[in-house]
């Protein structure tokens, strides 16, 4: 009786219960029933604003599935947000620092706290070599066109609030993000 | 937006996305909303199963269409002419509810004697100014009002919005009409709607000419189709009954688009259906927080909530406050919100002794959007670029221009999860694989930092409806990625330590900015909670604000963000509020936290009657409660809780008090709904129908073919396709539009690097009809080139009768519809559709046309290396624009 199709003569004529199931089946438990513990979190693709549960085990996001008490989404996700767990995980994820140098012709392995801080340098040399004071009539500008930003529309409102603040004692007022584009 | 603003007063979503389910009509337009927002379409499926009709305006059959009762079709770029039609069928058919557009709209005002409309001049209002290609706006106004320096204003920071934002009108609008306004009403108006120069009867006059049979010869849909959704919306609009519009870029990536916004605004006016339950214009969003990266900008003209970055001629706080600040309204605080501003970022430095560090701010001078610092990198002018969870690479219209851009910088700062094509662009790019780029010769130096994604880091995002909501932290960051909050913190703390001993006078800024911030666990994440109480503000005692209604100007208040305010009242994060939808009423008003004041319908003191009364028991949410002498109701009430609606503001009256208790919209200087927008927009009171930049379609209405005050760069790296009748203009003869698709997001960054989504959707296509691939040899499955004079593309070939054909004017007219998520890195790659449009833009929020175009389709796959350089100078050449080298 283990081959499924002789198990549905049985009571499960319709196979959605027992007839479709193995010993394999039988022993597995739902990724969000071994769960270490579940998070509440917001899908990141669109602005409809789905509420998500993320299921961790052992330091790891293993499952992530909408929220039912949320009353905009209701539990529900779209492909996209289906496949956030995936996206966090994706095998094409970048987790070291790339660096290219002037007319290189391949990425080099930089470690992060140098980069910021020769990040850090390129903003200060750049802002003090195209800093404006004033304009021809002696009004304050108190700006650099010498570098500009894009994005924020993927970002937390937190990081929206550190970058125009930080931005904005710089003197950079090219900040812009993709609500214009 | 500023169609919604100018109309309303301020620029979003009326509405939220759980009240369509009381609508009985929705019209959905410019929106496929079914595939882009597929969990917010339960709503409107909801609404469907109570019997509710939903219409599906939108040149292609999609999933939308299938679920929708009535799918109606429409050339793209035309939907003015279409909506236009809605509007001439109510006038003519005496379908307008009286009682709410003679009391909410400003349909009785009276406007100047010297406007005149585009029927008088041929497509112009009057005003234009042709060596400025912009409008004075004089003669636009209510009469005996005079608007001072209006010309030239599109340059400037007045055009606040853009094409995703949320906003009230900036304040420099505000003090435009308040000019307009002191009185809180227009100085003449005709109570009966009959005088010749009421908005009323110029409405009227205006599109007496959109008929069906029009609406048929622009748009190509049969007249009894725009009959039929014309009707329903009438049947379904009135004391009882309410519809709702729902749209998305299919609306605002045009060179008219803000315009088309103002038509259904126009439309929901006169029908009466703004703030009203089931009713309202619902702007969908594309990205988890567009509306927190305005509400916050990280945009040029715009510090947090809206108020308006310092220009050159504000030389002080006490000038740039006089010339910002209006005379009536909210906005009447505005010194309140900005020094508390100034006192959350510097602290103890901002004082009145130091002008609250005024002088700290950088000055703008003009457009600094991301077009034109687009052509200062290609001058060397720009130099550094930090590009943050963005990828302009595939995601800007005539992208070449932008990778060209970023190769000509000094350095570059691309922060994202993958090597995205704005990262690559220099080895891996369409400019390489025709040696227009070589990667030897490519001078920018790229640092390439991995991000953090949601589930790594904690904060908020403001969704579609306004509402902020709090995602925790699942785990911890892998390698060196890293949140943006971390970065910006940890760059910024560098920078101070290296300028620390500055005696430069610019480095002031950065030497009395207040930067210190808790952070958290081995990486030193600075903590989103202080950032976010920062946000919010705090009074004299230290202790989180509760309302922005307590901010003051004399520097005991710091506030990071006015319209915020509230968000962590009694020290609690609201964003993170999650009582369940089950446990609450349908509005749910203890999920997260909506601005203004957790307000979820907006003007919802439209939801009652002129007296108070709800219109009717089935549409009521807000009354006014006469025994306790305030407004009551579901939400919380968008207008003074007391102000009872027999109010009559005494002579003098200033700010709120100045308005009645009739007038619903309490941002505009009358209080009223703008079926005539006086002020706000740079390019017409009224909508009209212009033809797309592109279009191979004389626009038959005037000799005007284009939105005379749109943005062009021309030149020979953006050349644009001739117009209809003129030479060359037969070369790109079939109409081309974009859109997304269910499985992709945007430039792809976020979905064609995740295997599932690449496995769903994993090619780059066409659709075309039966008869456009007959013309053009294509063959289903097969190869299809798609060229525009900036390039040319391939994709896989979809003959379908759903994207159908048009017969426009008499003339067969083909459609070819393209999904423009692909580029070339990650797991499903493609040619990138953006290559193929020209930057062309809306002037009153400079978004680009990239909704509606031309273009010419042939079978089979494009030459690949110099061959596509050639192919495309052969166009050119046909169409009498400079070859490139």
């Amino acid at each position: 009786m283990s081959w499924p199709l002789l198990r549905q003569f049985g009571r499960d004529r319709l196979a959605l219960g027992e007839a479709a199931q193995s010993a394999r089946t039988a022993a597995i438990e739902p990724r969000t029933a071994t769960a270490d513990r579940v998070v509440r979190s917001i899908c990141p693709y669109c602005a409809v604003g789905c509420g998500q549960k993320a299921y961790v085990k052992d330091g790891k996001v293993v499952h992530v599935e909408g929220d039912p008490d949320s009353p905009i989404s209701r539990g529900r996700l779209c492909p996209k947000g289906s496949a956030t767990r995936t996206l966090s995980q994706s095998p094409l994820r970048e987790y070291k620092v790339k660096y290219r140098r002037p007319y290189g012709t391949a990425w080099e392995e930089l470690d992060l706290d140098t980069a910021v801080d020769m990040i850090a340098d390129r903003v200060i040399a750049t802002r003090a070599q195209t800093w404006e004071a004033a304009d021809d009539k002696g009004q304050p500008l108190n700006r650099t066109m010498g570098i500009a930003s894009l994005g924020g529309a993927t970002l937390d409102n937190e990081e929206n609030y550190l970058m125009k603040k930080l931005y904005t004692a710089l003197g950079v007022v090219q900040v812009e993000n993709q609500a214009r584009i | 937006m500023p169609g919604l603003g100018a109309s309303f007063g301020r620029g979003g979503a009326t509405t939220f996305q759980q009240d369509l389910q009381n609508a009985d009509c929705i019209v959905i337009m410019g929106s496929n909303m079914a595939e882009n927002h597929p969990v917010g379409f339960q709503w409107v499926m909801e609404a469907r199963e109570r019997g509710a009709e939903v219409i599906h305006v939108d040149p292609r059959f999609t999933r939308t269409s299938a679920m929708a009762t009535q799918h109606v079709r429409i050339r793209p770029g035309t939907d003015i002419a279409f909506l236009g039609g809605i509007i001439n069928y109510i006038l003519t058919h005496e379908r307008w509810f009286d009682e709410y557009v003679k009391a909410y709209t400003n349909a009785s005002a009276i406007i100047d004697e010297r406007f005149r409309d585009t029927d008088d001049l041929d497509g112009l209002f009057s005003g234009f100014v042709e060596e400025k290609d912009s409008y004075d706006l004089a003669s636009w106004q209510y009469e005996d009002l005079s608007l001072k320096g209006s010309a030239g204003r599109r340059m400037g920071s007045a055009a606040s919005g853009n094409k995703e934002a949320t906003h009230p009108l900036s304040p420099r609008e505000q003090a435009a009409q308040k000019r307009l306004l002191e009185h809180g009403e227009p100085p003449h108006y005709d109570p009966t709607l009959q005088h010749p120069r009421c908005v009323f009867q110029l409405l009227k006059k205006h599109y007496a000419r959109y008929t069906p049979e029009m609406v048929e010869r622009i748009c190509g849909t049969p007249r009894e189709q725009l009959v039929r959704v014309a009707e329903a919306l009438c049947a379904n609009s009135g004391r009882e009954r309410t519809s709702a519009f729902c749209y998305s870029v299919g609306w605002t990536q045009h060179t008219v688009g803000v315009q088309y916004i103002r038509a259904a605004s126009i439309v929901q006016l006169l029908l009466g259906n703004i703030g009203r339950p089931g009713g309202g214009i619902l702007a969908l969003r594309g990205h988890a927080s567009i509306q927190g990266s305005t509400d916050i900008p990280t945009l040029y003209e715009l510090l947090p909530g809206y108020i308006p970055m310092p220009q050159a001629e504000h030389v002080d706080m006490k000038t740039f406050l006089e010339k910002s600040m209006p005379k009536h309204g909210l906005w009447t605080h505005m010194d309140a919100y900005m020094i508390s501003l100034m006192k959350a970022w510097f602290g103890e430095n901002a004082s009145a002794a130091s002008d609250w560090c005024f002088n700290y701010l950088p000055r703008i001078t003009g457009n600094h959007s991301t077009f034109p610092s687009i052509m200062g990198m290609l001058l060397g002018d720009v130099k550094g670029f930090f590009v943050v969870g963005e990828n302009p690479a595939v995601g800007s219209p005539n992208s070449s221009l932008h990778r060209r851009a970023m190769a000509n910088l000094d350095w570059l700062v691309v922060r994202d999860f993958f090597e995205i094509e704005s990262a690559a662009f220099w080895y891996d790019s369409p400019e390489i694989e025709t040696g227009k780029l070589r990667a030897q010769d490519v001078k920018t130096e790229i640092f390439f930092l991995p991000a953090a994604d949601h589930l790594q880091k904690q904060g908020s995002f403001t969704n579609t409806q306004r509402l902020l909501q709090w995602h925790h932290q699942a785990v911890e960051p892998e390698g060196d990625c890293r949140s943006e909050l971390w970065f910006y913190y940890h760059l910024g703390k560098r920078i101070r330590e290296k300028l620390r001993d500055s005696a430069e006078p610019r480095d002031g800024a950065l030497r009395d900015l207040t930067w210190e911030y808790t952070t958290l666990g081995e990486i030193e994440e600075p903590d989103a909670h202080a950032v976010l109480r920062e946000i919010n503000g705090w009074g004299m005692d230290g202790k989180a604000l509760g309302t922005y209604l307590k901010l003051k100007p004399d520097g005991s208040t710091a506030c990071g963000c006015w319209i915020y305010c509230g968000v962590f009242e009694n020290e609690q994060n609201h964003a993170a509020r999650r009582k369940p939808g089950s446990e609450q009423s349908w509005v749910a008003p203890e999920w997260g936290w909506a601005w203004p004041m957790n307000r979820r319908i907006l003007y919802n003191r439209a939801s009652a009657d002129p007296s108070g009364e709800p219109w009717s028991e089935r549409k009521r949410y807000v009354w006014w409660d006469a025994e306790k002498r305030t407004w009551s109701g579901e939400d919380v009430p968008d207008f003074i809780a007391d102000k009872a609606p027999d109010y009559v503001p005494p002579d003098g009256a200033k700010g709120d008090a100045a308005l009645d208790g009739q007038s619903p919209f309490i941002l505009q200087g009358d209080g009223k709904g703008w079926l005539f927008a006086p002020d706000g927009l740079v390019d017409g009171p009224f909508p009209t129908h212009y033809e797309p930049e592109e279009s191979p379609i004389r626009n038959v209405l005037y000799e005007r073919q284009s939105n005379p005050v749109r943005e062009r760069w021309e030149s020979a790296n953006n050349p644009y396709h001739p117009a209809p009748g003129k030479p060359g203009a037969a070369v790109f003869p079939y109409v081309s539009t974009s859109y997304r698709l269910t499985e992709h997001h945007t430039a792809g960054g976020m979905s064609r690097n995740v295997p599932h989504l690449s496995e769903l959707q994993p090619e780059m296509f066409c659709e075309v009809s039966p008869e456009l691939a007959a013309e053009r040899g294509l063959e289903n499955g097969g190869w299809a080139t798609i060229v525009s004079a900036r390039t040319a593309i391939e994709a896989r070939v979809l003959v379908t009768e759903r994207i159908p054909d048009y017969v426009i004017d008499g003339a067969p007219t083909h459609v070819v519809g393209l999904p423009y998520h692909w580029g070339s890195r990650g797991i499903s790659t493609g040619d990138s559709v953006n290559d193929l449009w020209s930057i062309s833009v809306d002037p009153n929020v400079h978004i680009q046309e990239t909704k509606a175009s031309s273009c010419d389709v042939r079978a089979g796959r494009r030459p690949r290396g110099k061959a596509l350089t050639a192919l495309v100078n052969d166009y050119r050449r046909r169409a009498g624009l400079p070859v490139e080298e």
